[in-house]
């Protein structure tokens, strides 16, 4: 049993870090939407799971709200946002996909070498769930630098916030104070961004950073 | 007799410190009307510094969610002060803003709350006995500032906030990585739950650590909070931040928001500190500390808008800084506490004084502001001063500072102060070369009266002034018993 329920968490994680990289090759909107969607599936199922082998019930309230809130509700709003504004066309990159795999890659790597070198002494399970978490943060990090639209730096965002919330569940016994402050954090940024969303749209009829960037620092 | 006066109050004051602005924040939200709530915010400034004050006499006995010690009265007693004294400025600024349509009474309204929750967020990280608080307070503070950023709702005002917003919650997510790997690296000795989080517990507890994982850890939370503190090659948001938002804000970021991220990431050093195995942190910071100053001080040639002149200033003297609580012992602690008070009280002075310059000129640009001295000598000398001051001029309190950084780093590594002091002579003539055209020469731009209250920027700077030429002896023993607890 013991061995079972590492093995599903590997599994359930390893599948975060799988869909992080799908994230990366996405290049149309709804796409990358719909691709996000899974990931907080996932990531839903991959903290339910910890709840379970814990014995922790108060983590079931983090799956519940990444499930409801990040699979759902986001995905959904953004999904209207795009439509309205009409950026459903192609995700402009920056650098090729391909480069960007082979960055991920490494990235994945580094985490991997970092974090199992470091955390000898802490158990199993918690081990390699902080490697892939920290390999999911370093993919949502990448994703926010080689992105120009704002919609899919927000998407990036969460993914790194996915990758956070991974790490804190597979620490056991976490308290719950932070778990709640995490989702709570989460959902005020989400505000932040949708006024932002609502105000940058009000004024440019843009969501592209590009468009944003043309007053660029002091060089006016 | 003091004591008395403050143990009989209905309000503990570590309570005080955090309720009254939150209960300022919550009611500034709904009231109307410019004058009341411009003088209700003031109000909650005084009395949230009155509360600060009283902690200095009697201190609450470290709880689990709570504690106050030598080091962190440092930072909210700076704090609270300067927050008093640049709501007394954002009055007469914001009275102005009103006047001319730049600012509408909701917008006000938000802005006061917003104050107001800023000033609770940064108390709330200071007096926080709890990695896991103390993360969600900067990142609530973090949060305030991106909405009063965007405030003006301009074209640039909104990439500002966003920049701001983006690269903030990257150093916020860093940080909390750090956070659940030290709550990690906790847990096998303190034991699981609320306790491997609680500051006192793990400082006394951090010897039995395993050294590699709070290495690691380390450096998530050095980079996380370093790119709050506003240190190259981070730093990316905090020129467009300080510029575009309103003044009184960019003096609040300056003057207050950069030292609760640099205390986050000073409690770690100690923590790092009490565990013989781990790498020294200092090398880090020493690192990113020097490369701010040097970077800063060629940026600042280049610059066109007066607010963004002194952002990159700010991001200098925070490099400067670091780099004194990384070189370590008790001179160089002591050089840096004393120089980040200094440097919170002249660059909020300077930021009092350019909000008065912008409005009355029309204009932030630099190569549109001439003269100030002639048409305003008031504000005019006010900003020379507060410029040569934060320049390193003696006899000002930063000169001070600057000399007990270089001459303490001089001893122990020549090269490194030989760097430091290239970085800031280049800063200084970036600086006393814009000062001259913007104070003296043919006055240009609006000359009409300004409205202006000038006792926060006097105040500032002659509590500056007065430090540098004399430090009293109870604040010397203060300081230097912080910066032996720094070590």
């Amino acid at each position: 049993m013991v061995q079972f329920s590492l093995d599903f968490a590997h599994l359930l994680a390893g599948g975060l870090v799988l869909i992080s990289f799908m994230l990366l090759y996405q290049d149309r909107m709804f796409g990358l939407l719909n691709v996000f969607a899974l990931h907080a599936v996932v990531l839903s199922l991959s903290v339910s799971w910890q709840a379970y082998v814990q014995d922790a019930p108060h983590l079931y309230i983090t799956a519940a709200i990444a499930l409801g809130l990040k699979a759902i509700l986001i995905p959904i709003a953004l999904h209207r946002v795009v439509v309205r504004l009409g950026i459903h066309r192609e995700i402009e990159t920056v650098g090729g996909i391909g480069l960007t795999m082979l960055a991920g890659m490494g990235l994945v790597a580094l985490s991997m070498v970092v974090m199992l070198r470091v955390t000898g002494a802490a158990d199993p399970l918690a081990r390699e769930d902080l490697a892939f978490a920290l390999s999911v943060i370093l993919l949502g990090l990448l994703m926010m630098v080689t992105r120009r639209n704002a919609v899919s730096q927000i998407i990036g965002f969460m993914s790194l916030e996915n990758g956070l919330i991974l790490a804190a569940t597979g620490a056991k016994g976490m308290p719950l104070v932070v778990e709640i402050s995490v989702a709570f954090s989460v959902l005020v940024a989400l505000i932040v961004i949708g006024v932002f969303l609502f105000r940058i749209r009000e004024r440019f009829d843009s969501v592209d950073i590009e468009a944003l960037d043309e007053v660029r620092g002091d060089r006016s | 007799m003091i004591g008395e006066i403050v143990a009989a109050l209905p309000l503990k004051p570590i309570v005080a410190v955090l309720a009254i602005p939150a209960c300022a924040a919550a009611l500034l939200a709904l009231l109307p009307g410019y004058r009341l709530t411009a003088a209700l915010n003031v109000l909650a400034g005084l009395l949230t510094l009155v509360a600060a004050l009283s902690l200095l006499v009697e201190r609450p006995a470290p709880g689990s969610y709570f504690f106050v010690d030598d080091l962190n009265i440092v930072f909210i007693v700076l704090g609270t002060f300067v927050g008093f004294t640049t709501s007394v400025f954002s009055a007469s600024y914001i009275g102005h803003e009103i006047e001319i349509g730049r600012l509408t009474a909701v917008n006000l309204r938000f802005y006061h709350a917003m104050y107001q929750a800023l000033m609770f967020a940064m108390n709330l990280a200071l007096t926080a006995n709890n990695i896991g608080l103390m993360w969600v307070a900067i990142e609530l503070a973090t949060l305030t500032t991106v909405l009063m950023v965007g405030i003006y709702r301009t074209h640039e005002a909104l990439e500002a906030a966003w920049k701001y917003f983006i690269l903030g919650s990257v150093g916020i997510a860093l940080a909390l990585f750090g956070t659940i790997l030290v709550y990690m690296t906790a847990r096998p000795v303190v034991g699981e739950g609320y306790d491997a989080m609680v500051w006192t517990l793990l400082v006394s507890r951090a010897p039995d650590f395993a050294p590699e994982l709070l290495n690691v850890a380390f450096i998530f939370l050095m980079l996380g909070y370093g790119t709050k503190v506003g240190l190259a090659p981070l730093h990316a948001w905090l020129p467009d931040a300080h510029a575009e938002g309103p003044t009184p804000i960019s003096a609040v970021l300056s003057g207050l928001l950069l030292n609760v991220a640099l205390y986050a990431v000073l409690r770690f050093k100690i923590l790092l500190a009490a565990n013989p195995a781990t790498i020294a942190p200092g090398p880090l910071m020493v690192v990113l500390g020097l490369l701010s100053v040097i970077f800063a001080g060629f940026m600042l040639y280049q610059r066109r808008d007066i607010k963004r002149l002194f952002a990159y200033s700010s991001i200098e003297h925070m490099g400067l800084i670091a780099f004194a609580f990384g070189m370590g012992g008790p001179v160089a602690n002591f050089a840096g506490l004393l120089h980040m008070t200094m440097h919170s009280l002249t660059k909020s002075a300077i930021f009092f004084a350019i909000g008065h310059i912008a409005q009355v000129k029309g204009t932030q640009k630099l190569a549109e502001i001439r003269g100030i001295t002639e048409t305003h000598p008031l504000l005019g000398w006010g900003l020379v001063v507060g410029v040569a001051a934060i320049a390193g001029l003696p006899p000002a309190g930063v000169f001070t500072s600057e000399f007990l950084i270089i001459s303490s780093t001089f001893a122990r590594n020549p090269a490194l102060a030989a760097l430091l002091a290239f970085g800031l002579l280049i800063a200084f003539g970036a600086l006393l070369l814009r000062l001259s055209q913007v104070a003296f020469g043919e006055p240009l731009g609006g000359k009409a009266p300004v409205e202006a209250s000038y006792v926060p920027l006097i105040a500032h700077l002659s509590l500056v002034l007065a430090a540098g030429v004399f430090l009293p002896g109870p604040l010397v023993r203060w300081f230097q018993n912080v910066a032996g607890m720094l070590n």
